[in-house]
């Protein structure tokens, strides 16, 4: 999954905290044995009521798709399933990144391997940012930097390895596969 | 480096030790051999798919085990012995497992298999998980195995294609998590209780990049099955493992299962599983302690399994936005109290309560009584081989006699993905693990509970502790 490294664009912001994999995907849609298009079922119940008809209340209705690439989402955002669905949902629905005081761990890593950046902030950050919808930011991959207009530039967790995967377009299963005869090795020891 | 030399360590030290082909680096990051991978339709079908395309084989279908479960349907086949699926796409999803499996040589648990059910029901009944192993499935709830002192964890679809193509893992890692848990346990407190409390103390994303390791008194009593349902739920505090270390409770478990050791390889391994547990003066990096002495049944009254309460308090006022959502969705009121809120459903089942204690403790309680009038009860095994053991022991005419549902195997309705689930509104006490919003169907408000706290509100059609009936009847 290749990358440009930079990601600039107004936020989103979803301003609740937990924002578990159920939400983000429902159950039901599961079945599918594809990775593609599974925008339309981003935050379903979120959209659309029991009939399948819009939902009046619905959080994403202003969702500016071309515009606003970054979701601001409370803190532990992905909890929950391990399922990788949650991140090719979210991409298929138009986010390039999420930006949250704290990450779920398998939703981060599932996040990592298809290009969708998990930007991880001080409450401070995330605060302002969910207090001011819409605001602009940039994301750098190879510096590992958000910078948000008005209050400064921060730096957010990345491992190395993701970060060089991630700009390379370099694929982590290939890099295992370059081990092959130290798998072997230790399989014989 | 000799043995008395090693510094102390954790037992999640000793088996991710084990398990190294390659050490991290500052730029990469850890290689990790897997022993096992668990397999199911619902996270494997992109994965294989991605082999294909590139070409690639399964290295090691020796160290791979698959089941169906979460997209199957739990009522019995038709007269012609078809099963009948909630939609084409679940059937075609098993079929996919199916001729994923057959080309690469897996081994499968499919409808004839006697063994067939809950992945994490499934590999500890088999004994295909041991002590010391590293265990993965494309499911959260991969924990569970770690209460064999596995070391085992959910990965996702990519994840699972990296395992299928090469037998390991990049991992950075994680942290460790000390959670000691002393005293005894008040009757009519189970296992269930303890991880709820636990997960309430801790906090949804409280074990975020960390190895739970459960210790202590509490734990070391406890049956294996009782030690599952407290690993199973790691996953709701944010770690993504938890461990017990093994001991002789472990080992009787798991004499003389299928996949177990045997002979002489059953003494050696035994001999090494000894030898897998924190050494005296290893820290954590971090460390709880649990009283046990005063957990009490607990349930969840909100929308995420740390919105925990013992069953007689009051649901929290709820200052906050998360609590205030809560409450509005499970339509509850701040300050009043859980206990006695009418019941639609109840659901005994899933990879937390679905084991021969879980169903013998719901029946003890069920036993010669009857179902309340307005509530339906569907209670559903783990495993083809929990099934026929339940049976045999002839609990399920004791639920079917008090007028609960009697299924056949699967996840049913802890995920709902299988047409098992209620209606929207409908209030669910549920020994699953996820209280999420829609989690068991739209609009579906979960209480989550131990299996005789479902048993006694399935009776009285009411959230009910269970010591109400049973200091009248047991
Ligand atoms: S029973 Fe529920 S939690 Fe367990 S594997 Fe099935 S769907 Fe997942």
């Amino acid at each position: 999954m290749s990358h440009s490294g930079l990601v600039e664009s107004r936020t989103f912001c979803l301003p609740v905290k937990n924002i578990d994999t159920d939400q983000i995907i429902p159950g039901q849609f599961l079945t599918t044995t594809e990775r593609e298009g599974l925008g339309k079922f981003c935050f379903y119940s979120w959209r659309y009521d029991e009939k399948g008809n819009d939902r009046s209340d619905n959080p994403l209705k202003a969702h500016d798709a071309a515009n606003e690439q970054v979701l601001v989402a409370g803190s532990n955002f992905g909890c929950g399933s391990s399922r990788e669905h949650a991140p090719w949902a979210l991409l298929d629905f138009g986010f390039k990144a999420v930006i949250s005081s704290q990450f779920a761990d398998i939703f981060r890593s599932n996040s990592l391997k298809n290009g969708l950046l998990p930007v991880e902030v001080e409450d401070h950050v995330a605060q302002f940012l969910l207090d001011h919808p819409g605001h602009p930011v940039r994301i750098d991959i190879r510096s590992s930097t958000l910078s948000v207009e008005d209050l400064g530039e921060f730096e957010f967790p990345l491992d190395p390895f993701s970060a060089y995967c991630l700009t390379r377009g370099i694929d982590q299963l290939d890099f295992l596969l370059e081990n092959d005869a130290e798998i072997s090795r230790f399989e014989q020891a | 480096m000799s043995e008395s030399s090693q510094p102390s360590t954790t037992l999640f030290e000793k088996v991710w030790q084990r398990h190294l082909v390659r050490n991290e680096t500052a730029e990469t990051p850890a290689i990790l051999y897997i022993d096992l991978q668990l397999l199911h339709e619902v996270t494997s079908p992109q994965a294989f798919d991605e082999l294909k395309r590139r070409g690639l084989k399964v290295r090691r279908p020796d160290r791979c085990l698959a089941t169906i479960d979460h997209s199957t349907p739990t009522t019995p086949p038709d007269a012609g012995g078809v099963y009948h699926y909630h939609t084409p796409q679940a059937q075609a999803q098993v079929d996919m497992l199916h001729t994923n499996c057959a080309e690469q040589g897996i081994e499968l648990h499919g409808w004839d298999s006697p063994h067939r059910g809950i992945v994490h029901v499934m590999g500890p009944e088999m004994g295909a998980t041991q002590p010391g192993m590293t265990i993965v499935c494309g499911d959260s709830h991969t924990a569970t195995h770690g209460a064999f002192g596995a070391l085992a964890f959910g990965i996702g679809t990519t994840e699972v294609g990296h395992v299928l193509a090469t037998q390991c893992l990049l991992q950075a890692r994680p942290k460790t998590l000390g959670i000691r848990i002393e005293g005894k346990l008040q009757s009519g407190v189970t296992a269930k209780d303890v991880i709820l409390h636990v997960i309430g103390q801790v906090g949804v994303g409280g074990g975020t990049g960390s190895v739970i390791e459960y210790f202590g008194s509490t734990i070391r009593s406890m049956d294996m099955e009782s030690r599952m349902t407290v690993c199973n739920m790691s996953i709701e505090c944010g770690a993504r493992a938890g461990m017990i270390a093994p001991d002789e409770i472990t080992f009787n478990y798991l004499r003389g299962r299928p996949l177990a050791p045997r002979g002489e390889d059953w003494a050696a391994a035994v001999e090494d599983w000894k030898t897998l547990k924190t050494d005296p003066g290893a820290s954590y990096d971090r460390l709880v302690e649990i009283d046990a002495t005063n957990i009490e049944p607990s349930v969840t009254w909100g929308t995420n399994p740390g919105m925990v309460i013992a069953i007689n308090d009051a649901i929290p006022a709820g200052n906050d936005d998360a609590s205030r959502d809560a409450l509005d969705y499970m339509q509850f009121k701040g300050g009043t109290g859980l206990a006695g809120q009418p019941v639609d459903v109840v659901f005994i089942g899933s990879c937390t309560n679905s084991r021969m204690r879980d169903l013998r403790e719901a029946a003890a309680l069920m036993k010669n009584r009857k179902v309340a009038e307005n509530t339906r009860v569907l209670i559903v095994p783990g495993s083809e081989a929990t099934r026929k053991e339940a049976e045999a022991e002839g609990l399920n005419r004791i639920f079917v006699a008090a007028g609960a549902e009697w299924r056949e195997p699967g996840c049913s309705m802890c995920l709902a993905m299988n047409g098992d689930s209620a209606e929207p509104g409908d209030l669910v006490v549920s020994t699953s693990n996820r209280n999420f919003k829609g989690r068991q169907g739209r609009g579906v408000r979960t209480i989550l509970a131990s299996p005789l706290t479902a048993a006694a509100s399935a009776i009285t059609g009411r959230v009910t502790n269970p010591l109400d009936l049973m200091e009248a009847g047991e």
